[in-house]
């Protein structure tokens, strides 16, 4: 098997979500990765240390610039008779070029693997993972997305050769004007080992900054229910759940969330659950190793306090 | 200009739902349902690109069953000029999908296929990418702005960090994020109107589609269960079994 992992960068370098795609891909078959973009040599650089791999593809152009779905699913499209397997984490980018690239194809893709069966077979969660639904697709390419939270990531230990390869065709259908990314000192929310995330019970500013506090001693990253980003006391970005992030940290707080099956969905894959709410029956507890049932508002300023 | 919003019913978001005993499938039978929520979102918008006198027809299109009627009669009472189902009795795959959406936007003409980013049923999150790709068109992924400017649109998308800001050709296919809008409700008056209006239909074989099943299902089964762990009763004894029983912190 041959498989070609798509790897998934920001502006401060390589993701890490890549690297467990990565580890998906080597339990098929050899991995080459493709770094494509503008300006992302040293992305290349950075996941050419990533073991196992057998090489890095660079395809280097403006006209990749903001990850243009388009013009990168065309090229990987023109790529793909030299694979078995096209690759991806289900991150933005995976997630909008897996698809184009195979119905360009003619396949059906596959989305949020979390177990490979055998080459043709995966298993992948439905329903906000309220069922694990067992697959075989019977076409013969496999493109899929990879949900970085179910594959151990390979280490940056090693070293292997970056190749580089001219640019596709631009397509000229969708041009990138800008980004507004949300500044943070905090780790990224799908890697961090602890994660403090609020709910519609946090119904001032002053206490979701107080969450902040937490995070920033704990060394973790913030999170928030649906309804706490509709509140607009956290971004976009934080969203856990279903159509948010999907996280599994070692530690997970949830403060002031109930536990709607659309959050339990984006979290309870995580090692340690703790839950903090003063309705003794929210679904939350149902999951949570630790609940504590008091005021958040009491017990923010204490646990801040106490770290 | 026209916009085509693709429409998929669903088990209702708040249901919980039961796997069946011989693990093929979800029960479906006697179980509340509902137009997908990220289609509703894509319909609003498409709704509200009339209103704003940026759009002239706003046409619903299902590919489903014949009992998938009712979700269109939910998106002719949300404001949708005119509604098309597609007939097929098989569960199709997105791909499927997809080549139907195109097909009927070949006849149709669209300026702008707005779709739902996924559907919460499948979790696929894959239609909206196929049917831009099988057109040729720019594809606006998990949008949660969008406008119109002559011949293009500038879109706000969503993604992993922030957002971006991309400028597309029309025409053009845009998946919904959750905050593109806050989709109406549904006035009595107007649902009552929409019992009466005419559905078209055509099945899928009508349309030219070959349909080809590419994915068995081995078997579909409940997750992992977790199991309640122990309360605490106060922060102290929180950080202490944080510290010496899970050393997480």
């Amino acid at each position: 098997m041959s498989v070609l992992v798509i790897a998934e960068y920001c502006s401060e370098g390589l993701r890490s979500a890549t690297l467990n795609a990565i580890s998906a891909g080597l339990k098929l078959g050899k991995v080459d990765v493709l770094v494509v973009g503008y300006d992302v040599k040293s992305v290349a650089q950075e996941v050419s240390k990533a073991q196992g791999i057998e090489k890095v593809i660079l395809v280097d152009d403006e006209i990749y610039k903001g990850a243009v779905a388009e013009n990168i699913s065309l090229l990987v499209a023109d790529m793909a008779d030299d694979y078995t397997h096209i690759l991806a984490p289900a991150t933005t980018i995976g997630k909008s070029v897996i698809p184009r690239i195979a119905a360009l194809k003619d396949c059906q893709a596959i989305s949020e693997i979390i177990e490979i069966i055998s080459e043709k077979s995966f298993k992948r969660p439905i329903y906000a993972g309220n069922a694990i639904i067992t697959i075989e697709t019977s076409d013969e390419k496999v493109f899929a997305t990879i949900r970085s939270t179910a594959f151990e990531a390979v280490e940056l230990s090693s070293s292997s050769s970056i190749e580089e390869k001219p640019a596709g065709i631009d397509t000229a259908l969708t041009k990138f004007i800008s980004s507004e990314l949300v500044k943070s000192d905090r780790p990224e929310l799908t890697s961090a080992k602890t994660i403090i995330s609020g709910g519609r019970a946090i119904s001032n500013a002053e206490s979701f900054a107080l969450i902040g506090k937490i995070a920033d001693k704990l060394g973790g990253a913030v999170g928030a229910s649906r309804a706490a980003v509709d509140s607009g006391f956290a971004f976009n970005d934080c969203q856990v759940g279903q159509t948010g992030k999907v996280v599994a940290p070692d530690l997970y707080i949830a403060v002031g969330i109930s536990g709607a099956i659309q959050h339990l969905a984006g979290m309870k894959d995580s090692k340690i659950i703790v839950a903090i709410n003063n309705d003794k029956d929210a679904p939350i507890f149902q999951v949570a190793d630790y609940g504590l049932e008091q005021d958040l508002f009491e017990v923010l300023p204490e646990l801040e306090q106490s770290l | 200009m026209r916009v085509i919003v693709p429409i998929k019913k669903v088990i209702d978001s708040n249901m919980q739902i039961r796997i069946k005993a011989d693990k093929t499938g979800v029960e479906d039978s006697g179980v509340k349902m509902a137009m997908n929520p990220f289609c509703e979102i894509a319909l609003e918008e498409a709704i509200r690109l009339k209103e704003a006198g940026k759009a002239t027809e706003v046409v619903a299109v299902c590919v489903g069953n014949q009992k998938s009627e009712d979700v269109l009669r939910s998106a002719f009472a949300m404001g949708a000029d005119r509604c098309i189902l597609i007939v097929t009795e098989n569960k199709i795959e997105p791909i499927d999908v997809a080549k139907t959406i195109a097909t009927v936007a070949k006849h149709e003409t669209p300026s702008l296929i707005i779709t739902g980013k996924q559907t919460i049923d499948d979790d696929n999150n894959q239609t909206g990418q196929m049917i831009s790709a099988l057109l040729g068109w720019p594809q606006i992924t998990f949008a949660s702005e969008i406008s119109l400017e002559n011949d293009k649109i500038i879109s706000r998308r969503e993604i992993d960090g922030g957002a971006q800001k991309v400028e597309s050709k029309l025409p053009a296919v845009i998946t919904a994020d959750l905050r593109l809008n806050e989709p109406r409700y549904a006035s009595l008056p107007n649902i009552m109107k929409a019992k009466k209006r005419t559905i078209e239909s055509a099945t899928i074989e009508q349309m030219g589609i070959e349909t080809k099943s590419r994915i068995k299902i081995i078997n579909i089964e409940e997750p992992p269960q977790r199991k309640a762990g122990v309360k605490v009763s106060n922060v102290k004894e929180l950080i202490e079994k944080l510290k010496n029983e899970a050393k997480v912190i």
